[in-house]
Protein backbone atom coordinates (compact mmCIF):
# COMPACT_ATOMS: atom_id res chain seq x y z
CA UNK A 1 0.00 0.00 0.00
CA UNK A 2 1.49 3.26 -1.11
CA UNK A 3 0.01 6.16 0.85
CA UNK A 4 2.32 8.56 -0.92
CA UNK A 5 0.67 7.89 -4.26
CA UNK A 6 -2.75 8.06 -2.64
CA UNK A 7 -1.94 11.45 -1.10
CA UNK A 8 -0.67 12.70 -4.45
CA UNK A 9 -3.88 11.64 -6.19
CA UNK A 10 -5.99 13.36 -3.52
CA UNK A 11 -3.95 16.54 -3.91
CA UNK A 12 -4.35 16.40 -7.68
CA UNK A 13 -8.09 15.74 -7.49
CA UNK A 14 -8.66 18.52 -4.95
CA UNK A 15 -6.68 21.01 -7.05
CA UNK A 16 -8.54 20.05 -10.22
CA UNK A 17 -11.90 20.41 -8.48
CA UNK A 18 -10.97 23.83 -7.11
CA UNK A 19 -9.83 25.03 -10.54
CA UNK A 20 -12.94 23.64 -12.21
CA UNK A 21 -15.16 25.44 -9.69
CA UNK A 22 -13.43 28.72 -10.41
CA UNK A 23 -13.39 28.30 -14.19
CA UNK A 24 -16.33 25.96 -14.69
CA UNK A 25 -19.07 27.82 -12.78
CA UNK A 26 -18.85 31.04 -14.84
CA UNK A 27 -18.34 29.04 -18.03
CA UNK A 28 -21.37 26.86 -17.33
CA UNK A 29 -23.53 29.86 -16.37
CA UNK A 30 -22.50 31.66 -19.51
CA UNK A 31 -23.22 28.57 -21.60
CA UNK A 32 -26.57 27.97 -19.93
CA UNK A 33 -27.74 31.53 -20.64
CA UNK A 34 -26.12 31.89 -24.06
CA UNK A 35 -28.47 32.36 -27.01
CA UNK A 36 -26.29 31.97 -30.05
CA UNK A 37 -26.60 30.15 -33.33
CA UNK A 38 -23.27 28.39 -32.94
CA UNK A 39 -23.66 27.51 -29.27
CA UNK A 40 -23.66 23.81 -30.14
CA UNK A 41 -20.03 24.13 -31.23
CA UNK A 42 -19.01 25.36 -27.77
CA UNK A 43 -21.02 22.58 -26.15
CA UNK A 44 -19.27 20.05 -28.37
CA UNK A 45 -15.85 21.41 -27.37
CA UNK A 46 -16.69 21.12 -23.68
CA UNK A 47 -17.95 17.55 -24.17
CA UNK A 48 -14.98 16.42 -26.27
CA UNK A 49 -12.97 14.88 -23.43
CA UNK A 50 -15.90 12.50 -22.81
CA UNK A 51 -15.40 10.81 -26.15
CA UNK A 52 -11.72 11.34 -26.91
CA UNK A 53 -9.42 8.65 -25.58
CA UNK A 54 -6.81 9.82 -23.07
CA UNK A 55 -4.17 8.93 -25.64
CA UNK A 56 -5.25 11.87 -27.80
CA UNK A 57 -4.99 14.40 -24.99
CA UNK A 58 -1.78 12.81 -23.73
CA UNK A 59 -0.24 12.87 -27.16
CA UNK A 60 -1.12 16.53 -27.72
CA UNK A 61 0.24 17.57 -24.35
CA UNK A 62 3.44 15.62 -24.91
CA UNK A 63 4.04 17.07 -28.34
CA UNK A 64 2.51 20.54 -28.09
CA UNK A 65 3.89 21.57 -24.72
CA UNK A 66 7.29 19.97 -25.23
CA UNK A 67 10.41 22.07 -25.79
CA UNK A 68 10.00 21.93 -29.58
CA UNK A 69 7.01 24.24 -29.82
CA UNK A 70 6.65 27.94 -29.05
CA UNK A 71 3.94 27.14 -26.50
CA UNK A 72 6.35 24.80 -24.72
CA UNK A 73 9.21 27.30 -24.86
CA UNK A 74 7.01 30.14 -23.64
CA UNK A 75 5.89 28.08 -20.68
CA UNK A 76 9.45 26.91 -20.02
CA UNK A 77 10.75 30.49 -19.96
CA UNK A 78 8.04 31.44 -17.53
CA UNK A 79 8.12 28.47 -15.17
CA UNK A 80 11.57 26.96 -15.68
CA UNK A 81 10.43 23.59 -16.98
CA UNK A 82 8.14 22.13 -19.60
CA UNK A 83 4.76 20.65 -18.70
CA UNK A 84 5.28 16.90 -19.12
CA UNK A 85 6.64 15.03 -16.09
CA UNK A 86 5.50 17.75 -13.67
CA UNK A 87 2.57 18.10 -11.26
CA UNK A 88 1.52 21.22 -13.18
CA UNK A 89 1.40 19.13 -16.34
CA UNK A 90 -0.91 16.61 -14.71
CA UNK A 91 -3.01 19.49 -13.43
CA UNK A 92 -3.46 21.01 -16.90
CA UNK A 93 -4.22 17.61 -18.42
CA UNK A 94 -6.68 16.70 -15.67
CA UNK A 95 -8.53 20.02 -15.78
CA UNK A 96 -9.09 19.58 -19.51
CA UNK A 97 -9.94 15.93 -19.14
CA UNK A 98 -12.42 16.42 -16.28
CA UNK A 99 -13.97 19.59 -17.69
CA UNK A 100 -17.23 17.99 -18.95
CA UNK A 101 -17.74 16.19 -15.64
CA UNK A 102 -17.96 19.57 -13.96
CA UNK A 103 -19.39 21.89 -16.59
CA UNK A 104 -22.20 19.65 -17.85
CA UNK A 105 -23.88 19.12 -14.45
CA UNK A 106 -23.32 22.80 -13.60
CA UNK A 107 -24.92 23.96 -16.86
CA UNK A 108 -27.83 21.51 -16.52
CA UNK A 109 -28.49 22.81 -13.01
CA UNK A 110 -28.37 26.45 -14.11
CA UNK A 111 -30.62 25.80 -17.11
CA UNK A 112 -33.23 24.24 -14.81
CA UNK A 113 -33.54 27.40 -12.72
CA UNK A 114 -36.86 29.08 -13.53
CA UNK A 115 -36.10 32.02 -15.81
CA UNK A 116 -38.86 34.04 -14.11
CA UNK A 117 -36.91 34.01 -10.85
CA UNK A 118 -33.90 35.45 -12.64
CA UNK A 119 -36.06 38.12 -14.28
CA UNK A 120 -37.64 38.93 -10.93
CA UNK A 121 -34.22 39.39 -9.37
CA UNK A 122 -33.32 41.74 -12.21
CA UNK A 123 -36.55 43.68 -11.76
CA UNK A 124 -35.69 44.17 -8.10
CA UNK A 125 -32.39 45.64 -9.16
CA UNK A 126 -29.99 42.76 -8.53
CA UNK A 127 -26.94 42.80 -10.81
CA UNK A 128 -26.03 39.70 -12.74
CA UNK A 129 -23.36 38.68 -10.22
CA UNK A 130 -25.78 39.12 -7.32
CA UNK A 131 -28.48 37.20 -9.21
CA UNK A 132 -26.03 34.37 -9.79
CA UNK A 133 -24.80 34.27 -6.21
CA UNK A 134 -28.14 34.76 -4.43
CA UNK A 135 -30.68 33.11 -6.73
CA UNK A 136 -29.15 30.76 -9.29
CA UNK A 137 -26.40 29.17 -7.21
CA UNK A 138 -28.58 28.31 -4.17
CA UNK A 139 -31.21 26.76 -6.46
CA UNK A 140 -28.70 24.61 -8.32
CA UNK A 141 -26.47 23.70 -5.43
CA UNK A 142 -27.01 19.97 -5.82
CA UNK A 143 -25.89 20.12 -9.48
CA UNK A 144 -22.82 22.07 -8.42
CA UNK A 145 -21.99 19.50 -5.76
CA UNK A 146 -22.54 16.69 -8.26
CA UNK A 147 -20.22 18.35 -10.79
CA UNK A 148 -17.54 18.97 -8.18
CA UNK A 149 -17.68 15.42 -6.84
CA UNK A 150 -17.68 13.89 -10.32
CA UNK A 151 -14.64 15.87 -11.41
CA UNK A 152 -12.90 14.97 -8.16
CA UNK A 153 -13.68 11.28 -8.57
CA UNK A 154 -12.81 11.29 -12.26
CA UNK A 155 -9.41 12.83 -11.55
CA UNK A 156 -8.81 10.34 -8.76
CA UNK A 157 -9.42 7.51 -11.22
CA UNK A 158 -7.49 9.03 -14.09
CA UNK A 159 -4.97 6.75 -15.68
CA UNK A 160 -4.28 7.04 -19.41
CA UNK A 161 -3.26 10.70 -19.55
CA UNK A 162 -1.09 10.36 -16.47
CA UNK A 163 0.58 7.29 -17.92
CA UNK A 164 1.34 9.18 -21.10
CA UNK A 165 2.68 12.46 -19.75
CA UNK A 166 3.61 11.70 -16.14
CA UNK A 167 6.86 9.77 -16.39
CA UNK A 168 6.08 7.91 -13.15
CA UNK A 169 8.03 10.11 -10.71
CA UNK A 170 7.36 9.22 -7.05
CA UNK A 171 5.65 12.06 -5.20
CA UNK A 172 5.28 14.15 -8.36
CA UNK A 173 3.45 12.16 -11.01
CA UNK A 174 3.09 8.62 -9.65
CA UNK A 175 -0.61 8.74 -8.87
CA UNK A 176 -2.53 5.94 -7.21
CA UNK A 177 -3.73 4.47 -10.52
CA UNK A 178 -0.16 4.35 -11.86
CA UNK A 179 1.00 2.82 -8.61
CA UNK A 180 -1.58 0.03 -8.91
CA UNK A 181 -0.59 -0.55 -12.53
CA UNK A 182 3.08 -0.72 -11.51
CA UNK A 183 2.33 -3.26 -8.82
CA UNK A 184 0.38 -5.44 -11.26
CA UNK A 185 3.18 -5.14 -13.81
CA UNK A 186 5.79 -6.26 -11.35
CA UNK A 187 3.45 -9.07 -10.24
CA UNK A 188 3.14 -7.58 -6.76
CA UNK A 189 -0.54 -8.51 -6.56
CA UNK A 190 -0.65 -8.04 -2.78
CA UNK A 191 0.20 -4.37 -2.96
CA UNK A 192 -2.06 -3.90 -6.00
CA UNK A 193 -4.91 -5.51 -4.10
CA UNK A 194 -4.50 -3.34 -1.04
CA UNK A 195 -4.26 -0.06 -2.94
CA UNK A 196 -7.11 -0.99 -5.26
CA UNK A 197 -9.35 -1.88 -2.32
CA UNK A 198 -8.62 1.40 -0.54
CA UNK A 199 -9.37 3.32 -3.74
CA UNK A 200 -12.56 1.33 -4.34
CA UNK A 201 -13.88 1.90 -0.82
CA UNK A 202 -12.94 5.57 -0.84
CA UNK A 203 -14.62 6.21 -4.20
CA UNK A 204 -17.72 4.26 -3.20
CA UNK A 205 -17.95 6.19 0.05
CA UNK A 206 -17.56 9.51 -1.71
CA UNK A 207 -20.22 8.78 -4.33
CA UNK A 208 -22.70 7.31 -1.83
CA UNK A 209 -22.33 10.34 0.39
CA UNK A 210 -22.96 12.63 -2.57
CA UNK A 211 -26.03 10.79 -3.79
CA UNK A 212 -27.42 10.58 -0.26
CA UNK A 213 -26.88 14.30 0.19
CA UNK A 214 -28.46 15.03 -3.19
CA UNK A 215 -31.53 12.99 -2.28
CA UNK A 216 -31.95 14.89 0.95
CA UNK A 217 -31.55 18.18 -0.91
CA UNK A 218 -34.14 17.14 -3.52
CA UNK A 219 -36.49 16.03 -0.73
CA UNK A 220 -36.15 19.39 0.95
CA UNK A 221 -37.04 21.12 -2.32
CA UNK A 222 -40.12 18.96 -2.86
CA UNK A 223 -41.40 19.78 0.63
CA UNK A 224 -41.21 23.43 -0.26
CA UNK A 225 -38.21 23.77 1.93
CA UNK A 226 -36.38 26.39 -0.08
CA UNK A 227 -35.11 28.73 2.54
CA UNK A 228 -35.35 32.42 1.77
CA UNK B 1 9.83 19.75 -41.41
CA UNK B 2 11.92 18.14 -38.72
CA UNK B 3 9.14 18.91 -36.27
CA UNK B 4 6.65 17.13 -38.47
CA UNK B 5 8.94 14.18 -38.80
CA UNK B 6 9.77 13.92 -35.14
CA UNK B 7 6.08 14.24 -34.30
CA UNK B 8 5.45 11.35 -36.59
CA UNK B 9 8.13 9.37 -34.78
CA UNK B 10 6.44 10.13 -31.50
CA UNK B 11 3.10 9.06 -32.93
CA UNK B 12 4.60 5.76 -34.04
CA UNK B 13 6.08 5.20 -30.61
CA UNK B 14 2.85 6.18 -28.91
CA UNK B 15 1.09 3.63 -31.06
CA UNK B 16 3.73 1.05 -30.18
CA UNK B 17 3.15 1.65 -26.48
CA UNK B 18 -0.59 1.53 -26.59
CA UNK B 19 -1.14 -1.32 -29.01
CA UNK B 20 -0.36 -3.60 -26.10
CA UNK B 21 -3.95 -4.57 -25.38
CA UNK B 22 -4.82 -8.17 -26.13
CA UNK B 23 -7.00 -8.71 -29.16
CA UNK B 24 -10.54 -8.91 -27.92
CA UNK B 25 -13.75 -9.11 -29.90
CA UNK B 26 -12.30 -9.33 -33.36
CA UNK B 27 -10.11 -12.31 -32.46
CA UNK B 28 -12.77 -14.64 -33.77
CA UNK B 29 -13.36 -12.63 -36.92
CA UNK B 30 -9.69 -12.95 -37.87
CA UNK B 31 -9.06 -16.40 -36.52
CA UNK B 32 -6.89 -17.36 -39.45
CA UNK B 33 -4.18 -14.93 -38.35
CA UNK B 34 -1.22 -15.77 -36.13
CA UNK B 35 -1.38 -13.60 -33.03
CA UNK B 36 1.91 -12.56 -31.50
CA UNK B 37 2.44 -10.76 -28.20
CA UNK B 38 5.81 -9.05 -28.24
CA UNK B 39 7.92 -6.85 -26.02
CA UNK B 40 7.93 -3.35 -27.41
CA UNK B 41 11.66 -3.32 -28.19
CA UNK B 42 10.70 -5.66 -31.03
CA UNK B 43 8.14 -3.23 -32.54
CA UNK B 44 10.06 -2.46 -35.69
CA UNK B 45 11.97 -5.71 -36.14
CA UNK B 46 8.95 -7.97 -35.77
CA UNK B 47 6.80 -5.75 -37.94
CA UNK B 48 9.24 -6.27 -40.78
CA UNK B 49 9.61 -9.97 -40.03
CA UNK B 50 5.82 -10.39 -40.01
CA UNK B 51 5.45 -8.62 -43.36
CA UNK B 52 8.06 -10.91 -44.91
CA UNK B 53 6.52 -14.00 -43.32
CA UNK B 54 3.09 -13.03 -44.66
CA UNK B 55 4.45 -12.56 -48.15
CA UNK B 56 6.27 -15.88 -48.14
CA UNK B 57 3.72 -18.14 -46.50
CA UNK B 58 0.40 -16.36 -46.95
CA UNK B 59 -0.29 -16.65 -43.21
CA UNK B 60 -1.36 -13.39 -41.71
CA UNK B 61 0.27 -12.10 -38.55
CA UNK B 62 -1.18 -9.78 -35.94
CA UNK B 63 1.26 -8.08 -33.60
CA UNK B 64 0.41 -6.92 -30.09
CA UNK B 65 3.17 -4.80 -28.61
CA UNK B 66 3.55 -3.96 -24.96
CA UNK B 67 5.52 -4.71 -21.87
CA UNK B 68 6.52 -8.29 -21.16
CA UNK B 69 5.13 -8.09 -17.63
CA UNK B 70 1.66 -7.11 -18.89
CA UNK B 71 1.61 -9.92 -21.40
CA UNK B 72 2.75 -12.38 -18.76
CA UNK B 73 -0.20 -11.43 -16.54
CA UNK B 74 -2.58 -11.48 -19.49
CA UNK B 75 -1.43 -14.90 -20.68
CA UNK B 76 -1.87 -16.29 -17.17
CA UNK B 77 -5.43 -15.06 -17.47
CA UNK B 78 -6.08 -16.71 -20.80
CA UNK B 79 -5.10 -14.07 -23.37
CA UNK B 80 -5.47 -15.65 -26.85
CA UNK B 81 -1.91 -15.34 -28.16
CA UNK B 82 -0.03 -17.92 -30.21
CA UNK B 83 3.53 -16.79 -29.53
CA UNK B 84 4.92 -14.64 -26.74
CA UNK B 85 8.18 -12.76 -27.36
CA UNK B 86 9.41 -11.59 -23.97
CA UNK B 87 12.19 -9.08 -23.32
CA UNK B 88 12.98 -11.06 -20.18
CA UNK B 89 13.60 -14.79 -20.44
CA UNK B 90 12.18 -15.26 -16.92
CA UNK B 91 8.57 -14.81 -18.04
CA UNK B 92 8.56 -17.56 -20.73
CA UNK B 93 10.40 -19.80 -18.28
CA UNK B 94 7.71 -19.23 -15.68
CA UNK B 95 5.00 -19.93 -18.25
CA UNK B 96 6.74 -23.15 -19.15
CA UNK B 97 6.91 -24.17 -15.49
CA UNK B 98 3.24 -23.36 -15.07
CA UNK B 99 2.37 -25.58 -18.02
CA UNK B 100 1.05 -22.67 -20.07
CA UNK B 101 3.74 -22.90 -22.75
CA UNK B 102 4.25 -25.64 -25.31
CA UNK B 103 7.03 -27.84 -23.86
CA UNK B 104 10.32 -27.47 -25.69
CA UNK B 105 9.22 -24.42 -27.65
CA UNK B 106 11.28 -21.94 -25.60
CA UNK B 107 13.57 -20.13 -28.00
CA UNK B 108 16.12 -17.59 -26.73
CA UNK B 109 15.94 -15.38 -29.81
CA UNK B 110 18.28 -12.57 -28.88
CA UNK B 111 20.19 -10.59 -26.34
CA UNK B 112 19.08 -6.98 -26.11
CA UNK B 113 21.46 -4.05 -25.92
CA UNK B 114 21.04 -0.56 -24.52
CA UNK B 115 22.23 2.78 -25.82
CA UNK B 116 22.33 6.33 -24.53
CA UNK B 117 20.23 8.32 -27.01
CA UNK B 118 19.96 12.09 -27.50
CA UNK B 119 17.85 14.06 -30.03
CA UNK B 120 19.59 15.31 -33.17
CA UNK B 121 19.85 18.94 -32.01
CA UNK B 122 21.39 18.07 -28.66
CA UNK B 123 24.71 19.67 -27.69
CA UNK B 124 25.70 16.73 -25.48
CA UNK B 125 28.94 15.11 -26.58
CA UNK B 126 27.93 11.52 -25.91
CA UNK B 127 30.50 10.12 -28.32
CA UNK B 128 33.34 11.46 -26.16
CA UNK B 129 31.82 11.53 -22.67
CA UNK B 130 29.57 8.47 -22.82
CA UNK B 131 27.35 8.19 -19.75
CA UNK B 132 29.18 11.09 -18.05
CA UNK B 133 27.46 13.39 -20.55
CA UNK B 134 24.36 12.99 -18.39
CA UNK B 135 26.00 15.16 -15.71
CA UNK B 136 25.63 18.18 -17.99
CA UNK B 137 23.31 20.74 -16.35
CA UNK B 138 21.34 21.01 -19.61
CA UNK B 139 20.01 17.54 -18.90
CA UNK B 140 16.86 17.98 -16.85
CA UNK B 141 15.12 14.70 -17.55
CA UNK B 142 16.50 11.29 -18.47
CA UNK B 143 14.05 8.69 -19.66
CA UNK B 144 14.51 5.00 -18.94
CA UNK B 145 12.08 2.08 -18.83
CA UNK B 146 10.62 1.34 -15.42
CA UNK B 147 13.29 -0.79 -13.67
CA UNK B 148 10.62 -2.31 -11.46
CA UNK B 149 9.31 -4.48 -14.25
CA UNK B 150 11.19 -3.80 -17.50
CA UNK B 151 14.52 -5.59 -18.08
CA UNK B 152 15.78 -2.65 -20.15
CA UNK B 153 15.07 -0.39 -17.19
CA UNK B 154 17.03 -2.63 -14.84
CA UNK B 155 19.93 -2.70 -17.32
CA UNK B 156 19.82 1.11 -17.54
CA UNK B 157 19.99 1.51 -13.76
CA UNK B 158 22.89 -0.95 -13.51
CA UNK B 159 24.76 0.89 -16.27
CA UNK B 160 24.19 4.22 -14.50
CA UNK B 161 25.48 2.74 -11.25
CA UNK B 162 28.48 1.29 -13.03
CA UNK B 163 29.25 4.72 -14.48
CA UNK B 164 29.12 6.05 -10.91
CA UNK B 165 26.48 8.67 -11.67
CA UNK B 166 23.24 7.01 -10.56
CA UNK B 167 23.08 8.87 -7.22
CA UNK B 168 23.69 12.21 -8.91
CA UNK B 169 21.04 11.88 -11.62
CA UNK B 170 18.36 9.69 -10.00
CA UNK B 171 16.21 12.78 -9.40
CA UNK B 172 16.11 13.40 -13.14
CA UNK B 173 14.82 10.00 -14.15
CA UNK B 174 11.43 9.68 -15.80
CA UNK B 175 10.12 6.16 -16.19
CA UNK B 176 8.52 4.86 -19.34
CA UNK B 177 5.94 2.13 -18.91
CA UNK B 178 7.99 0.10 -21.37
CA UNK B 179 11.06 0.74 -23.50
CA UNK B 180 9.04 2.24 -26.37
CA UNK B 181 7.57 4.85 -24.07
CA UNK B 182 11.02 5.67 -22.71
CA UNK B 183 12.11 6.20 -26.33
CA UNK B 184 9.03 8.30 -27.06
CA UNK B 185 9.75 10.59 -24.08
CA UNK B 186 13.19 11.45 -25.44
CA UNK B 187 12.26 11.40 -29.15
CA UNK B 188 9.59 14.04 -28.45
CA UNK B 189 12.25 16.21 -26.79
CA UNK B 190 10.54 16.15 -23.41
CA UNK B 191 13.52 14.34 -21.93
CA UNK B 192 16.99 15.53 -23.00
CA UNK B 193 18.48 12.04 -23.00
CA UNK B 194 17.28 8.49 -22.68
CA UNK B 195 18.60 4.99 -22.24
CA UNK B 196 16.75 2.91 -24.77
CA UNK B 197 17.03 -0.33 -26.70
CA UNK B 198 19.51 -0.40 -29.57
CA UNK B 199 16.76 -2.02 -31.64
CA UNK B 200 14.69 1.17 -31.36
CA UNK B 201 17.64 3.52 -31.92
CA UNK B 202 18.44 1.88 -35.27
CA UNK B 203 14.80 1.69 -36.39
CA UNK B 204 13.84 3.78 -39.42
CA UNK B 205 11.59 5.95 -37.24
CA UNK B 206 14.38 7.04 -34.90
CA UNK B 207 17.75 6.71 -36.56
CA UNK B 208 17.63 10.06 -38.38
CA UNK B 209 16.30 11.99 -35.40
CA UNK B 210 19.11 11.49 -32.94
CA UNK B 211 22.51 10.09 -32.02
CA UNK B 212 23.39 7.28 -29.70
CA UNK B 213 26.25 5.88 -27.68
CA UNK B 214 26.31 2.11 -27.36
CA UNK B 215 26.74 1.24 -23.69
CA UNK B 216 29.35 -1.52 -23.29
CA UNK B 217 27.70 -4.89 -22.60
CA UNK B 218 30.08 -5.37 -19.68
CA UNK B 219 28.30 -2.55 -17.82
CA UNK B 220 24.99 -4.34 -17.32
CA UNK B 221 23.70 -7.91 -17.02
CA UNK B 222 22.75 -9.47 -20.34
CA UNK B 223 19.16 -8.84 -21.40
CA UNK B 224 18.34 -12.38 -22.38
CA UNK B 225 15.14 -12.55 -24.35
CA UNK B 226 13.09 -15.56 -25.31
CA UNK B 227 9.93 -16.61 -27.10
CA UNK B 228 7.53 -19.46 -26.41
CA UNK B 229 4.59 -20.94 -28.24
CA UNK B 230 1.61 -20.97 -25.93
CA UNK B 231 -0.14 -24.17 -25.03
CA UNK B 232 -3.54 -22.65 -25.74
CA UNK B 233 -2.57 -21.82 -29.32
CA UNK B 234 -4.60 -23.44 -32.06
CA UNK B 235 -1.97 -22.62 -34.67
CA UNK B 236 1.12 -24.26 -33.26
CA UNK B 237 2.45 -25.30 -36.68
CA UNK B 238 2.24 -21.80 -38.11
CA UNK B 239 3.78 -20.47 -34.89
CA UNK B 240 6.65 -22.94 -35.21
CA UNK B 241 7.10 -21.88 -38.84
CA UNK B 242 7.35 -18.26 -37.75
CA UNK B 243 10.03 -19.07 -35.18
CA UNK B 244 11.85 -21.14 -37.81
CA UNK B 245 11.76 -18.15 -40.15
CA UNK B 246 13.35 -15.95 -37.47
CA UNK B 247 16.00 -18.60 -36.85
CA UNK B 248 16.73 -18.94 -40.56
CA UNK B 249 19.31 -16.88 -42.44
CA UNK B 250 16.86 -14.16 -43.50
CA UNK B 251 15.33 -13.73 -40.05
CA UNK B 252 18.73 -13.81 -38.37
CA UNK B 253 20.05 -11.09 -40.67
CA UNK B 254 16.98 -8.98 -40.00
CA UNK B 255 17.33 -9.30 -36.23
CA UNK B 256 21.01 -8.44 -36.46
CA UNK B 257 20.20 -5.37 -38.51
CA UNK B 258 17.92 -4.20 -35.69
CA UNK B 259 20.75 -4.45 -33.20
CA UNK B 260 19.90 -7.75 -31.54
CA UNK B 261 22.85 -9.94 -30.71
CA UNK B 262 21.85 -13.43 -31.70
CA UNK B 263 22.19 -16.31 -29.26
CA UNK B 264 25.14 -18.56 -29.93
CA UNK B 265 24.37 -21.82 -31.74
CA UNK B 266 23.85 -24.61 -29.20
CA UNK B 267 26.98 -26.47 -30.39
CA UNK B 268 29.30 -23.64 -29.35
CA UNK B 269 28.14 -23.18 -25.78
Amino acid sequence: MNWNAFALSLRLAASVTAILLVLGLPLAYWLARLRWRWKFLLEAVVALPLVLPPTVLGFYILVMTGPRTWIGRLYENWSGSTLPFTFAGLLVASVLYSMPFAVQPFAAGFAAVDARLIEAAAVYGAGSWKTFARVVLPLSVSSVVTGAVLSFAHTLGEFGVVLMVGGNIPGVTRTVSIDIYDSVQSLDFRSANQTALVLLLFSFGLLSATYAWNRRAAGALLEGGIRP
Amino acid sequence: MSLVRSNFTVLLLVAAVFLGAPPGGNARAQNDALTIAAASDLSFALQEASDNFEKQTGHRVRLSLGSSGSFYSQIQNGAPFDIFFSADIEYPKKLEEAGLAEPGSLYPYATGRIVLWVPAGSALDIARLGMKALLDPAVEKISIANPRHAPYGRAAVTALEKAGIYEKISGKLVLGENISQAAQFVASGNAQAGIIALSLAVSPAMRDNGRYFVIPTTDYPPIDQAAVILKSSSKKEIAAAFLAYLRGPEGAALMKRYGFTLPEPPGKK
